[in-house]
């Protein structure tokens, strides 16, 4: 699935300069726990939390992920949203719950990061 | 904190790089730091992408337990053409059963700890997965030594799991 695509079945608002479209995006690592995504993401992958803090943005970059999503539509602060322009990390906003947003991208095709 | 030798960076790798980041407990404005500059000191040396992962990973996890449970620390590294190694020292409380800690799921960081996304038990369990070499030696009321070293060359055995 594209970023294009992921943007597009989240209804998501994108909140950072960066904006890889045509980028294919392999697999999913949803949580709020960043030792879960260090422990068990792939690169290329997509990280859905509900953690809108800096916190996120480091641990994604760390791991080679590209894209975050935050749901329910929660809003980080300004120096998260900077610290994604400054690493080139794609931030999105979605309305949708952590439940939601994976029940969608799931039934259209994309798959946990495989162990 | 305060940047290592990775100001003049050469990408022929003949010579070894060292440098150190000194990491204060509790100070979660600039946790990752220490690790993010490590990481783009070993990209500049145009060392493997998978392998810069691994240590990134096992660094971030270190420099985070340092933050969360000591005072200060310190963050070594050490990369060779055949290895990069890190080296984590505290001054902290310790931990007084090491096989419990390094078991997948125990923690016992408190709750404002979680609140950042912390807390979840897989830190030390991630930093031997990902490293090849995993040592940790701790002294209850004085603080705690993590040793990683990933090796640049993959072999086709795959990683050894046997520390
Ligand atoms: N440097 C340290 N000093 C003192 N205690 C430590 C240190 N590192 C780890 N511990 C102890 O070992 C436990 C397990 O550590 P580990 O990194 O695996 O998980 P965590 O830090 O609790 O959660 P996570 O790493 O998933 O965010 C910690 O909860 C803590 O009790
Ligand atoms: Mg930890």
């Amino acid at each position: 699935m594209t970023v294009g695509e992921i943007i597009k079945n989240l209804e998501a608002m994108v909140i950072t300069k960066f904006l890889p479209d045509e980028t294919e995006i392999d697999w999913a690592c949803a949580t709020d726990l960043m030792s879960e995504v260090l422990y068990y993401s792939r690169d290329s992958s997509v990280l859905i939390t509900g953690l809108t803090k800096q916190q996120a943005i480091r641990t994604a970059d760390i791991a080679d992920i590209r894209v975050v999503v935050f749901t329910r539509g929660k809003e980080p602060d300004t120096p998260t949203i900077e610290l994604a322009n400054e690493k080139e990390i794609t931030l999105l906003i979605t309305p949708f719950s952590m439940f939601t947003a994976c029940g969608i991208l799931y039934e259209r095709g994309l798959r946990c990061c495989p162990e | 904190m305060k940047g290592g030798s990775g100001a003049v960076l050469n990408k022929s790798m003949e010579k070894n790089y060292e440098g150190s980041f000194h990491i204060v407990g509790g100070d979660f404005s600039r946790a990752g730091e220490a690790s993010t500059e490590l990481k783009s000191i070993l990209q500049s040396l145009g060392i493997e992408k998978e392998i810069v992962r691994r240590a990134s990973i096992a660094t971030f996890e270190a420099e985070m337990n340092i933050i969360i449970y000591a005072t200060a620390g310190i963050l070594r590294y050490v990369i060779t053409p055949e290895e990069i190694r890190i080296i984590a020292e505290d001054m902290g409380p310790g931990i007084e059963d090491i096989e419990l800690a390094m078991q997948e799921g125990y923690s016992t960081a408190p709750e404002w700890v979680r609140e950042m996304g912390w807390g979840s038990g897989m830190g030390l369990p991630n930093m031997k997965k990902n490293s090849d070499e995993f040592y940790i030696d701790s002294v209850v009321g004085e603080g705690t030594r993590v040793e990683m070293v990933i090796r640049r060359q993959i072999f086709s055995e795959g990683r050894s799991n046997d520390h």
